[in-house]
Formats: structure tokens, sequence, C-alpha cells
């Protein structure tokens, strides 16, 4: 239970009412919270229409004492804090920065300029999320919705290797299984709902359908599905291969091919096992041809509250999501090449900058090594192993809860954030307007020697 | 076994408490076992095991889940430090581990 909840702190006179805030837990970027907020505790005590994870987001992010900045695990002040980070950039040969769903929009152009001016790379959450989902957009294209769309239209919905009641609680609710819907007036009632998945987990009770497939099997099934939308024949041991039997899938094609309005939600089990971005580009083709009969669309279900934002913001300025290059002085894109996990494990980045997300934590071991060998800059809400590791360590405000910004839906629609309360932290964009300053005053003045 | 990490909702509530703290730690060092492996490795609830893969090894307390809500032959455990231990770096040029799909040996580990 959440600490807020379970000790219950005196009620002070000084409370705040924050109508229509944003939760920025995770992707779903829920608007419609009302939060209760204790001005004299700094804290948030109540918080209306959020789910058990927003709950847990709003009731623990209070304020932290921590120092501002340490360097080499000693307090310093915020100005030694950015000349510092800003040396151990501008002195590197190959800096990265990581990171960044956990942030606004605003907070984000910033780092991408920071990487740009030191011909540096760039890569965000994406690239260990739907950055295969992201790929196969590129190469299969995407039909798409907003979940508002979703809402009031869908009577067909698949979740393929997701668990939404236990990362996404409110995707059921507020946008695509419970809601009633202007076309879809009896909420779940007018819906059919499938889930497909290796395992039963919390999710399973709410489909009307449960498809177990065999681990590693997805693109396999995926294919199979795509044959028998068009009419081909499949192998006959599709059940061996797959755990799925014939007769469920001819359903299921039958179900997809009548529906009024069809949508393929994708989890990370497409992306993070065998097959990825060929399991996240089966399901955009598997909805692509699914239009020749019915309206069908898919949508990756995201992880991080804008993480969306980041891969919009990472487009706009550099032309490409993930994974982005300057060494060349203009913007190279090669997922593998590029991509954090690879560029730490290849050994070949000497300096990171880490903002709003935990590598050392979620890496792979031999990437996580390396992480420990070179100069580390973090911004983080809290302690985390990254943090632990870093050189120069910037403790920051909550995104949403202490600043306001703009971040991404992970449909694509932005929305704006009402902070709760002030922090004496300063904001991811502070910080990082901070050490791009810096960085481009110190470049300006090396231009200036190389040019005298 | 296949050693499947993924999120849960304990995991996701004790993050926002902190990483570093003993809920974080306890929720992503638990593995949920079919139970009929675990009576196969003679495994009890609360059990220490040790995963090892190719890349890393550690050291986790197992849980049993009944067979028709995990297959035999699978592990999940809520992904974190204790998962990653085992994840290999080759990401076959997408920029993703395989992260959900891992090849484990598990062991008891005597007390």
């Amino acid at each position: 239970m959440p600490e807020a909840a379970k000790s219950k702190p005196k009620e002070s006179k000084n409370i705040r009412i924050v109508k229509d805030a944003t939760c920025t837990f995770c992707g779903c970027v829920c608007d419609d919270m009302e939060l209760t907020v204790d001005l004299d505790a700094h804290r948030i005590t109540k918080a209306k229409k959020a789910c058990v994870l927003g709950r847990a987001w709003f009731y623990e992010h209070t304020l932290e004492d921590r120092p501002v900045v340490l360097i080499d695990g000693k307090e310093a002040t915020l100005d030694e804090g950015l000349d510092e980070a800003a040396r151990i950039l501008v002195d590197a040969k190959f800096p990265i920065t990581y990171g960044l769903s956990d942030c606004p929009c605003e907070a984000q152009r910033v780092a991408v300029d920071i990487m740009d001016t030191i011909n540096g790379n760039i890569d965000t959450t994406t690239s260990v999320c739907h950055g295969p989902s992201g790929m196969a957009f590129q190469g299969v294209g995407e039909s798409t919705a907003t979940l508002g769309e979703i809402k009031n239209r869908a009577d067909l919905v698949i979740y393929w290797g997701g668990n939404p009641a236990e990362s996404h609680p409110r995707h059921f609710t507020r946008y695509a299984v419970t809601p009633k819907g202007m076309f879809i007036p009896n909420g779940k009632k007018d819906r059919t709902v499938v889930l497909v998945d290796v395992r039963k987990t919390p999710s399973t009770p709410v489909a009307d359908i449960f498809i177990q497939v065999k681990p590693g099997k997805d693109f396999e099934l995926l294919w199979a599905l795509r044959a028998l939308v068009k009419g081909k024949k499949i192998s006959e041991d599709i059940e061996e291969q797959t755990g799925v039997s014939r007769e469920v899938l001819d359903d299921l094609v039958e179900r997809m091919k009548n529906c009024q309005f069809g949508v393929l939600f994708m989890g990370m089990g497409l992306t993070m096992t065998r097959g990825r971005h060929f399991n996240s580009g089966a399901i955009y083709s598997l909805a692509s041809d699914l239009n020749e009969f019915t309206h069908f669309v898919a949508k990756p279900v995201r992880g991080h509250g804008n993480v969306t934002g980041a891969d919009n913001v990472v487009s706009w300025q550099t032309g490409y999501p993930f994974g982005v290059n300057f060494n060349r002085g203009y913007p190279r894109f090669n997922p593998g090449e590029f991509t954090t996990s690879d560029v730490l494990a290849r050994g070949e980045a000497d300096a990171a900058m880490i903002v709003a997300s935990d590598p050392a934590s979620n890496f792979s071991k031999k990437a996580i090594e390396h992480l420990e060998k070179i100069p580390v800059i973090s911004m983080d809400v809290k302690e985390t192993h990254t943090t632990r590791l870093s050189r120069v360590r910037f403790a920051v405000a909550t995104y949403g809860i202490n600043t306001g910004g703009t971040v991404y839906r992970m449909d694509d629609v932005p929305i704006s954030l009402r902070p709760a309360f002030d922090s004496p932290f300063p904001t991811d964009q502070e910080v990082l307007e901070g050490i791009c300053q810096r960085v481009k005053k110190m470049l300006s003045g090396s231009k200036a020697r190389v040019a005298a | 076994m296949i050693l499947v990490p993924g999120r849960s909702q304990k995991q996701g509530t004790s993050l926002n408490k902190g990483k570093l703290k003993d809920e974080y730690l306890e929720v992503t060092t638990t593995a949920e076992l079919n139970e009929q492996d675990m009576r196969r490795l003679k495994l009890s609830n609360g059990d220490k095991i040790r995963l090892k893969s190719d890349i890393g090894q550690t050291v986790v307390t197992c849980i049993s889940k009944k067979e028709e809500d995990l297959p035999s032959g699978m592990i999940f455990i809520p992904y974190g430090p204790s998962s990653s231990q085992l994840m290999g770096s080759d990401t076959a040029a997408s920029g993703m581990p395989m992260s959900k799909h891992m090849q484990v040996e598990v062991t008891k580990v005597k007390s």
C-alpha cells in the first residue's frame, strides 16, 4: 500500500485541488485526475480516478531530502554540477545520451540540441521498448487510430503479448474494453476482447477469448492468420508449431473480417522476444490486410509516460525516432549500431548522460559493465542503480507533479501537464539547458582558439 | 527452462517507492514456476534457486503457480537487476536484447 494511504498524515488546511491533472506513470497518460494536494506537507494525499499504479506514482513522489548535485559522491552546487557535466561531454570522443521517456518534450528537445552540438549519440528507452515496432512501422506502415476513436468505435479488441491489467490498468477501463462509446453504447457487452499470450495473466479474465501461443512462435501465428485472411492454405501442423488449433484460428479470422472496427494492441511480448521487429511488422501487415474487409488498426501499447513524446521530438529534430548518431555532423539512424544497449556492450561510448531512466538496472550485463567504466551524468527524481554509479548526479523535480510541460499519450496525442506543488529541485529542462549553454560556450571558445 | 521477465503490478507500485528499496528488490527476485516443475525439481515455495544462462547467473526465491496459469518449462519473473544479469547483449541489429525468451538452467540453492 502506498505510504500516503497507510500513514494518513494529519490533514492540513493548506489544501489545493488540481482538476484534470495528468498521470505520467505509464503511456495511458490519463488526464482526468483530481488531485488533493497538502501544500504544507508537499504531498498528494488523494488521487481520484487514478489506478493502483497511478496512486503509487502520485503518493510516493514527495520531496526527498537529497542534495541537488553530487560529484563523485560529494555534495556540490548546481553550477559546479553543470560545469562538470559539460566538461565530461565536451572532452568525450563518443558521448551518448539515453533515456528521456520520463521527462517532458521541452526537456527532450534540449537533450537533442546538446548531442547535435557535440556530435554525440542520442537514443531513448524506445530502443528497448517498442523500438522494433518503430522499425517495422518504417518498413510496412501503420493503419492507426487514436484511443478516442477506439473507445467510440472498436467492437473487436485484440491484445497480443501484453498484460494491461498489471502494466496499464486503465487501458481497459478508459479506452478499449469497458467504456461506452458513440457506436459502442453498451461498453464491454458490445465488444469482443481477445488476448494472445504465452501464459495466463491477470488480464486473461477480461478476455472473451484467450489464445495461448507457444513462446517464440508469435511470428508463425501472425503469418498463418495473414494467410487465412487472404484465403491461402496454411501448414497442417500449425497447432504443433504454435500451440493454437486450426479451429481457433478460423474463428478468429472470421471475427476479424466481420467486425465493424477492429484493433490489434501489441505489447512487449512481441518486441522483446524471438522475431522482434518481424513480429511487429507481421501485426501491422495483418491490420493493413484486414482493411480489405473492414476497418482495422494496430497500435503499440507504450510503457513510460512520455516515451511517445521522445519518439516525436527526436523525429522532429533529427528525422529519426531513436538510435541517432551525429558523429559525422549530420544525423544517421541505425538500430543495432547506434542504439544504446549495443553502443555500451561494444565498449564504444566514453561518456554517458542518462536522463530519467535506469539502464544500470535493465540493460545487459555487458552493457552495464561498460557503463560502470565511463563517466556518467544522471538526472533522476529518485536514487537508482544508475545514479549510484554516476560521476555527476542531479536530483530533479518530478514531471507532471512538480513541473508542467507537454507529454504524448501512446496514440501520439499531446497533453499539457498541470503541476500539483512546487519543488526546490531543478527541472530536467533547467539542468539540460544549463549543460547546453556551457557546452556551446566551451566549444565556441575552443573554435576561437583553433581559428587563432 | 525458458525465462520470461515481464511487468507486474507490484513491481510497478514498488518502483515508485524506489528501485533501491527492499520491496522492489524482493519483487524482482521472486520467480514463478509451474507447480509440476516445482515438484520435479523438489522445490517448495520460498526456496532459493540459481538461474544460470550462457551470460550469467542469479539467485532468486521461487513460488509456485497453478499448472493452468503457467505452462510447464516456463519461469516468470518481474524484470529488474536480477533478470538483467542473465540477458545477452546481442540485439540482432535491432537495438533490443533478447529480453523475454532466455534459456536458463535451474538448480536449488542449499540453505
